[in-house]
């Protein structure tokens, strides 16, 4: 090749594919339930797989029996995990897996195995430090500047307590899959958000090559960061294949162990103090804050991440305390950290300000300078666009809303902030003589529109239209395109499968070039044609321009290599977002109705404004689930989750949204960045503005998520919740 | 789920024929929205299930002279599509409305929602009806946020019918047919609060079957129900309130109040309903009877707040029925 082909972007207004708002290519296959996700396939011969778990949040095993099991006609393998000697370290920790020939079979077969425990003490509950005893680990002061004498100077000094508990990822589809192991040979089905990497799990745990683990995804029903590693269910059900003569194992978690141990988000207390003068400026934050993310503590960095986007204040101490407790570990939960210390972190900067007498419009913007700078100018016009949405002006009044009557409307607001800078990534993409497209690249759709987006690029580079592309992906044949977390994926698989697009769009003008009599570099692919730049008359079709490979196919790999983006400039990372929340409070039930949540949001370049806006839409209802709903209920006494299940783990329903308002922040300067992320950011904010804007509503403030009647009355009433 | 027989009668007295007369040994099976949940997590274990769908004098919705007849198999798509129901009946109406899944009101019954097994989280999760471990209740030191601010123990649960308060309100009574004959009890002694873990919450007999539900006629009877639901979306109610009042000129002669969710039956508001009596229906009468109607209240641990909806409740649905004709 002559010289580096030019992946840069194409410029905003030479664009025809991308910023385009395209319906996402599987949604009819989706909603019309064409689209076959693995928890919905039955090869043949399958078996179903089932798991015994523990009913102790602690305890040793003394004994386990299986023979009763084993004898049960129908089961063709049973395998012990926990066996004697095993200490316990949560209820819903697996003991023994089986596969056989029905699920009724499998279900049997689990209640005849036996065991014996001595039961351990346990602890499950961890919002009152002081009841932790041992459980209890502190990490250690951080201290910056000196906040003793913040304290003595300011003009306003706020203190608070906020929570916000363990939820889960309660995944639509449920963690699992089906599995087959035949010799060295797997084929795995599993629900994930790493096709790639998830082989390797299986591969090391049954010592079978992982070029031999052939994963196939082609759709997933939700991961939200708790679907990365084959887990025991993966390894076992592999296990169970082998023993079983090499047939299928198919075994989806029930929706009460996937609510009870396939993961969750740590929660976070605090006691925060803050300081301020009275113009505004924040001059000092203290947090004490503990966690929980199980037996291992968990959630240790949210402690040091306060003040979250103010990390610029110049006066802080921080106190984090992780809390061993007896349940399931804790797992990415989409935006690690940030939902949690956004929401204390805006609640106790809406309460200096509320003590101020300010406006929390004013208040945030005012001390937008301890921001970290490449974002400061962002927030202030996405402060001002989202104030815009809501009427902020207008609609804002000071705490407590004075009209008349049992319903109190309020207005709060949070800002976010996420990284998202592609991840590596390899792609191939292929032109056949027959003028057909295909991507290929071991990424996965999520649900997130990657496939769409995949598609779009490859369209934009060749100057076909999408229809002529065929993206592979779900498959760990295709070239490594990295595990879907952090918001990295965009970024990877645009930047790949544009540089793979443009590698074998030079090919293909270098096969026609001559008889053009040009050179390779003078052409360019606009609408179906590869012509001379400037020159569209001289050219041809694209069709035309594939006969002449002959026989052969042009194939080109493309890769992102997250060290070498930046100069690129294809994807980079570090966004802002706004989020504002409108509400009525019933003050009599306690009830809280959204009326409207606006999310001003920014990812660099946005590939398709469409399933950009889907994304923030699911996050904006996730936050009103979390702020308003949703919690896991442990009981001490048991040491069980009491609502491992769809009616008392609340979630909202279309009457509980509210109207929402998505602004994507599409401007010339954030579009110069590249491709961002975007899955997690817009997820963090909207609890923090819904608190707030509840305490504006009714004049207190609620200490703790989730804003249910209970914690609204008691609220009210002065007590806390 | 147990390995279970499954009958598919046609005839009440072939489904009768069918069921045992000792708890556990088989179970009616009507729309089998509790039901199928209730064997999937193996708390009932039926050998035998008897469903009784199939039974056409089980079903239906009709004026008698008396008033309604609602068939024990009617389910709540048809109560909230009746026309009479919607214009003499407000109240129940309004309780039919507040189940807001389109899959449970085409498959739940009338009889199967006065019927259904309480929701209580220890119940659910296989600590029997009581809730017990080691000899004692888990209710009170747990996690008690959605149980009874009535009753005193030793059942904490509370009654889950949202159709049940109206229907009490109302002065519904039930049919129950057994092999042996049939009785009509009032519906609000159908509910008793379960003494101990071997007793029922209801009155129902293992081999009886509840075959309709009989409403007196409402005309000119004012009536409401006010439900507090956390959610607009499928949901249990936190706390509800049913209404019905016989007006005598301007003042109210008899008065129906009954609260759900806060007991483990149905709990009648006895004080509320003497504080309507002989008034006009004022905002200050309202307000004193809203505040009666939870006399005797003994809120668990952490569910004082259910003491003040059920106030809301009461004043709410009373409200909304001082304003109808
Ligand atoms: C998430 C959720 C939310 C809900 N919210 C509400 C709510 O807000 N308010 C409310 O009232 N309900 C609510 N329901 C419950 C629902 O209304 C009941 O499950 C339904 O009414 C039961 O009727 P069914 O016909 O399906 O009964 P089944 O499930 O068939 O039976 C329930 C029980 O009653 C017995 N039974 C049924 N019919 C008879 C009969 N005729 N004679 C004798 N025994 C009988 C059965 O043996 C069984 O034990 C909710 C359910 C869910 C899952």
């Amino acid at each position: 090749m002559a010289n580096t082909p030019d992946y840069h972007w194409p410029p905003m207004d030479k664009r025809r594919v991308m910023g385009k708002r395209i319906s996402r290519l599987d949604g009819i296959a989706k909603s019309t339930g064409a689209a076959k996700y693995n928890s919905d396939l039955k090869p043949d011969g399958m078996l179903y797989g089932a798991l015994l778990s523990s009913p102790y949040a602690h305890a040793k095993v003394k004994s386990v029996d299986t023979s009763a099991a084993e004898k049960l006609p129908g089961v063709t393998a049973v395998r012990v995990v926990a066996p004697a000697g095993t200490e316990l370290q949560w209820a819903g920790a697996e003991i023994a897996y089986l596969a056989a020939r029905t699920e009724e079979i499998a279900n049997d077969a689990v209640r005849l195995i036996k065991v014996d425990y001595e039961v351990l003490p346990h602890l499950v509950n961890e919002e009152d430090l002081s009841k932790v005893g041992n459980r209890a680990r502190p990490s250690g002061e951080q201290v910056t500047g000196d906040t003793e004498k913040a304290f003595q100077e300011a003009d306003a000094i706020v203190e608070g307590n906020y929570g916000i508990p363990v939820i889960t990822h309660c995944c639509l589809e449920p963690h699992g899959q089906t599995i087959a192991i035949n010799g060295d040979k797997a084929e795995y089905w599993p629900s994930t958000q790493n096709v790639y990497g998830i082989a390797g799990d299986i591969g090391r745990a049954l010592s079978i090559p992982v070029a031999n683990v052939h994963v196939h995804m082609d759709y997933m029903g939700g991961g939200f960061g708790s679907k990365f590693p084959a887990d025991a269910w993966g390894i076992q059900s592999a296990q169970l294949s082998k023993e079983s003569g090499g047939k299928p194992v198919k075994l989806f978690l029930d929706r009460a162990t996937e609510l009870t141990i396939a993961g969750n988000r740590p929660s976070v207390f605090s006691k925060v103090k803050v300081a301020g003068k009275k113009d505004g400026t924040l001059t000092a934050w203290q947090s004490e804050t503990w966690s929980t993310g199980g037996v291992g503590g968990g959630g240790l960095t949210a402690g040091q991440l306060f003040p979250y986007v103010f990390l610029g204040v110049p006066n802080r101490r921080l106190n984090h305390t992780a809390v061993s407790t007896n349940t399931a570990a804790s797992r990415a939960w989409r935006a690690p950290n940030h939902p949690q210390v956004c929401y204390i972190t805006c609640s106790a900067l809406e309460d200096l300000a509320a003590k101020l007498n300010m406006d929390p419009l004013d208040f945030f913007v005012k001390n937008i300078g301890y921001a970290p700078e490449a974002r400061r100018e962002i927030y202030k016009y996405q402060f001002q666009k989202a104030a815009e949405l809501m009427d902020w002006k207008k609609n804002w009044h000071p705490r407590g809303d004075s009209a008349q009557g049992p319903v109190k409307r309020g207005l709060g607001l949070a800002l976010s902030t996420w990284g998202g800078a592609g991840h590596a990534s390899t792609c191939k993409t292929t032109i056949h003589p027959d003028a057909s497209v295909e991507v290929e690249l071991a990424t996965q759709d999520l649900g997130t529109g990657t496939r769409t987006m995949v598609a779009m690029i490859a369209a934009e580079t060749f100057g076909l239209p999408l229809s002529a592309i065929k993206v592979k992906l779900g498959d760990n044949s295709y070239p490594n395109s990295g595990g879907s977390g952090g918001s990295t994926t965009i970024g990877g698989v645009t930047s790949s499968t544009r540089k793979a697009a443009v590698n074998a769009l030079q090919k293909l003008f270098e096969t026609v070039a001559a008889s053009l009599s040009v050179t390779p570099d003078d052409l360019e692919a606009v609408d179906g044609r590869i012509s001379v730049k400037g020159n569209p008359e001289k050219g041809m079709s694209f069709q035309m321009a594939c006969q002449k490979l002959g026989v052969n196919s042009i194939s080109e790999m493309g890769a992102n290599v997250p060290q070498q983006a930046p100069q690129e400039g294809l994807n980079t990372g570090g966004v802002a977002g706004v989020q504002m929340a409108d509400v009525s409070v019933d003050i009599e039930t306690g009830i809280v109705r959204m009326n409207r949540l606006v999310a001003v949001q920014d990812c660099g370049l946005v590939v398709n404004p469409k399933t950009a806006e889907s994304q923030v839409f699911g996050a904006c209802i996730m936050s009103v689930c979390g702020a308003l709903m949703e919690e896991r209920i442990m009981d001490q006494q048991i040491g069980r989750v009491l609502n491992p299940d769809m009616e008392f783990y609340k979630l909202a329903g279309i009457g509980d949204i509210g109207e929402i308002l998505v602004h994507m922040d599409i401007r010339e300067e954030n579009d110069k960045r590249g491709v961002i992320g975007l899955g997690e950011p817009c997820a963090i904010g909207g609890i923090a503005a819904i608190g707030n804007a509840v305490a504006n509503a009714i004049g207190v403030r609620v200490q703790r998520v989730p804003l249910t009647p209970m914690r609204v009355l008691s609220a009210l009433e002065g007590r806390t919740a | 789920m147990q390995n279970f027989e499954y009958a598919s009668p046609t005839t009440l007295h072939d489904a009768l024929a069918l069921l045992a007369s000792k708890w556990g040994e088989t179970d009616v099976l009507a729309g089998g929205t509790d039901e199928i949940s209730l064997m999937k997590d193996f708390l009932h274990t039926p050998k035998r299930v008897v469903n009784i769908k199939g039974v056409k004098e089980l079903g239906g919705i009709g004026r008698t002279a008396q008033g309604l007849r609602i068939g024990a198999t009617a389910t709540f798509d048809e109560l909230a599509s009746n026309a009479s129901i919607h214009s003499e009946y407000p109240s129940l109406h309004s309780a039919v409305m507040g189940v807001t899944s389109p899959q449970i009101r085409n498959m739940g019954t009338a009889g199967g929602d006065l019927c259904q097994r309480p929701r209580c989280w220890y119940f659910r999760r296989g600590f029997g009806l009581l809730g017990m471990q080691d000899g004692k209740s888990l209710v009170p030191n747990g996690d008690n946020r959605y149980h009874s601010i009535f009753g005193n123990g030793p059942a904490y649960f509370v009654n889950p019918s949202s159709l049940a308060p109206a229907l009490i309100a109302l002065g519904a009574k039930v049919k129950l047919v057994s092999p042996s004959g049939q009785r009509v009890v009032p519906l609000e002694k159908f509910f008793v609060s379960p003494q101990s873990e071997s007793t029922r919450e209801t009155a129902l007999l293992p081999n009886e079957i509840l075959t309709e539900i009989e409403v007196p006629a409402a005309r000119g009877i004012k009536n409401a129900t006010y439900e507090v639901r956390h959610k607009e979306a499928l949901d249990w109610p936190l706390v509800t309130a049913s209404v019905a009042l016989q007006m005598s000129g301007s003042t109210v002669g008899q008065a129906h109040v009954v609260l759900g969710h806060v007991a483990p039956t149905p709990w009648v508001a006895t004080e509320a309903q003497s504080a309507l009596v002989g008034k006009a229906l004022s905002p200050d009468v309202i307000e004193q009877a809203a505040k009666a109607a939870v006399a005797g209240a003994q809120p668990l641990s952490g569910n004082s707040y259910k003491v003040k909806l059920a106030i809301v409740a009461v004043k709410r649905a009373l409200l909304e029925a001082s304003g109808r004709a």
